[in-house]
């Protein structure tokens, strides 16, 4: 067969979110695929420079659906250390707990996904069947299923009662146990093993040369966590250990993310039954000092930086988010090179790809009625002209 | 022979072409609806299939620009007529009136056709992901379809006949050829399931990958067709099983009178087809898809090895048993 151009999205059954694969294939094997993101800028980082502190939180929450708490707490977090605030113990722990939970949840939707893209649809619904006692705990805990409010800067805005964390500790022992029950049906039914092993393989320099993050990267051995590298909340006291596997592919993040399920669901445990006692936020300052500050979270699919720059207002004068997906992508397009016109989806749903939360730039010319994306030398001459001529750098 | 009004009867109203459609919309919903239960959904009501089709007949044509109008509605016409045609072979109630020498070989180039159909579709959509679909199902028809053969001819080699009704007629007075053939029965049941386009078989038209294959082009009334076509070939399929492998719907010893003997064999029919049908299902539910280079492994490495392993044990069984 001579090569064709298969193009996968920006609309297709296997993608959720806008993005475009133009896949170069010989047959069924994969060639050179070209990527295109960046269909689905909103503005946010723009937007969040024109809200003050209370009113950006809601906001940052909407940049995921999913990780909606990561973001707020990498904001707070940053905006707290900025302010030099100490936030009680016990928020930490409410913090913590409902970090956990998210994770429980997005690990959850990824397995279901994942299965969904080989065509094992009983494991999609079952997954996504036992995610729903996740997001009941959610609610209970903070009133929401998805985007939960709970953060701002200073603490939390709710606290929890003994009985909310009694009926959460009650959903666990089920959770645990069907979360053993796909360890032992992902490590053991043949399709998925033919599906999932040998698929989308990353060895352990490439994933560091790339720039992998998260599950992605502890899949290839890479021991990476920003919870113990640079931990926070109240991570250090918790009972848990960074899941790694060398497996380096598909199969290796499956069980990387199975292995952190029942790694969060301890940490949910402990953080629950260990709460400790006070009040759960501090008044915070409306404005903050001059500071630049670096905010780095483990989010579920890896590594979220934001960077924030606080300017004596009550606004912040810069954000920049660095989601792990866009840290990933390029992964995405080098294992794929050689592999199988089938493993397109699958491959890109390892990485657990978050396309919302990536897209930034996005260049609209209204007199041209057309719609680009910057190149990276582009963006950098940009950069270099916008700091000397406005800044005198 | 049967009276002329009789057998016009039997082609369009019973067990033809009426119960034929019924029935292919009847499995399908138990088909869905198992699946449903199994994966703890609640499913579809009773004539949700009917409903769909009704629906689909309802909705424009959209005919892809370079494409024939007339090629794209002859194909699943074909493919329809093909099937329907095939299961007039297969006993329903008692042995067919069509029965004749070779009709086994007629009904398994019939129920080619459906698959042969997929292809022309895919390859004449001008779309992408239809002729990679189309591709996609003719290299799964060169897998599936030697072991498929070779397995449901290994009960007409012991039964000493090519036509479906005489293999059908000896399993009366022997035991089942699932019994007799096991390797054979799990052969044709595979081979059944990549014939129907199910998980883990549904490579052609996996939808993750590749949006809906050869399907992708197809819209309103010519979609309808096609899925109705599939439908039947689930209940013409699974009937041509049963009637090979299951003893069909004669039983062993005579019923007086006849028409009892008929209704004990449609009750039979019923229960087999079901039976076979509830095989399937869980398969389905139990499995994600393989690709295309894995299914030609297995396919030529284990079934075919499978199939002929069990047309040499007839042999050896016809050489020395002679039942």
């Amino acid at each position: 067969m001579p090569e064709i151009v298969v193009p996968i999205g920006p609309h297709h059954p296997a993608l959720k979110e806008p993005v475009n694969f133009k896949v170069i294939a010989d047959g069924e094997l994969i060639v050179r695929l070209e990527l295109d993101i960046s269909y689905n800028h909103r503005g946010i980082e723009k937007a969040a420079e024109s809200r003050d502190f209370i009113k950006v939180v809601p906001l940052l929450e909407r940049v995921c659906g999913i990780c909606s708490h990561s973001h707020t707490t990498t904001f707070v977090k940053g905006i707290e250390e900025a302010m030099k605030l100490t936030i009680p113990k016990r928020a930490q722990y409410l913090r913590t707990v409902v970090a956990e939970l998210e994770r429980m949840h997005s690990h959850l939707l990824w397995l279901g996904v994942a299965a969904h893209e080989i065509g094992f649809n009983t494991l999609f619904m079952w997954t996504w069947r036992d995610r729903e006692a996740v997001q009941d705990s959610l609610e209970e805990l903070t009133g929401n299923r998805v985007n939960y409010g709970i953060n701002e800067v200073g603490g939390v805005r709710r606290d929890i009662s003994d009985r909310e964390a009694v009926r959460v500790l009650d959903r666990l022992p089920l959770l645990e146990d069907r979360i053993a029950k796909y360890r032992e049906m992902v490590a053991h039914e043949p399709t998925t093993l033919a599906r999932f092993r040998g698929v989308g393989r990353l060895t352990r320099t490439e994933a560091l040369s790339y720039g992998t993050v998260g599950p992605t990267a502890r899949a290839s051995g890479v021991e990476y966590d920003i919870r113990r590298d640079d931990p926070y909340l109240a991570y250090e006291e918790m009972p848990w250990e960074i899941v790694t596997d060398t497996h380096g592919d598909v199969f290796g993040r499956t069980l990387v993310r199975i292995g952190e399920l029942l790694e969060s669901l301890k940490i949910v445990r402990y953080g629950l039954e260990n709460m400790p006692g006070g009040p759960v936020k501090v008044p915070a300052p409306r404005g903050g000092p001059r500071a630049e500050i670096l905010s780095r979270y483990e989010a579920p699919r890896g590594e979220l930086a934001h960077f924030m720059r606080t300017n004596n207002t009550d606004k912040v004068e810069r954000l920049d988010i660095r989601t792990p997906t866009l840290a990933n992508w390029t992964s995405v397009a080098v294992s794929l090179v050689g592999q199988n016109l089938a493993d397109i989806p699958v491959v890109v749903a390892a990485i657990d790809p978050c396309l919302s939360c990536t897209s930034r730039v996005t260049i609209v010319d209204r007199e041209e009625r057309e719609t680009k994306t910057l190149t990276w030398e582009e963006l950098r001459d940009h950069g270099k002209r916008f700091y000397r001529e406005k800044r005198g750098v | 022979m049967m009276d002329p009004a009789l057998l016009l009867l039997y082609v369009l109203v019973f067990p033809g072409l009426l119960f034929l459609v019924g029935y292919g919309f009847l499995l399908q919903f138990v088909d869905r609806k198992l699946a449903a239960r199994m994966q703890a959904r609640v499913g579809p009501p009773l004539l949700q299939p009917f409903a769909d089709f009704v629906k689909m007949l309802a909705k424009e044509t959209i005919t892809p620009t370079g494409v024939k109008r007339a090629d794209f509605d002859w194909a699943p016409l074909l493919a329809f007529a093909a099937v329907a045609t095939a299961f007039m072979y297969v006993p329903v109630i008692g042995l067919s009136p069509f029965a004749f020498q070779g009709d086994l070989i007629l009904v398994l180039y019939l129920l080619t056709v459906p698959s042969i159909v997929l292809f022309l579709l895919g390859w004449l959509s001008r779309n992408i992901f239809a002729t990679l679909g189309g591709v996609r199902a003719i290299t799964q028809l060169f897998i599936y379809e030697v072991p498929f053969f070779l397995a449901l001819l290994a009960p007409a080699i012991m039964a000493g006949s090519w036509s479906i009704s005489v293999i059908v007629a000896w399993q009366a007075s022997h035991p089942w050829f699932a019994l007799l053939q096991p390797i054979g029965f799990v052969v044709a049941l595979i081979g059944l399931q990549a014939k129907l386009e199910r998980t883990p078989f549904d490579i052609p038209e996996a939808e993750t990958e590749i949006v809906a294959g050869p399907w992708t082009e197809l819209t309103g009334r010519r979609l309808a067709l096609m899925h109705l076509t599939m439908d039947i070939a689930l209940v013409a399929g699974s009937a041509l099983v049963a009637a090979l492998f299951l003893g069909g719907p004669l039983l062993p010893w005579t019923i007086e009178p006849a028409w009892l003997a008929g209704l004990a064999g449609f009750g039979l029919f019923l229960a087999k087809t079901l039976a076979i049908l509830l095989v399937l299902t869980s398969l389905r539910m139990a499995m994600g898809r393989v690709r295309i280079d894995q299914l030609n492994d297995f396919g030529w490495k284990y079934l075919a090895s499978a199939a002929i392993l069990q047309v040499f044990v007839v042999l050896a069984m016809n050489a020395w048993w002679a039942p």
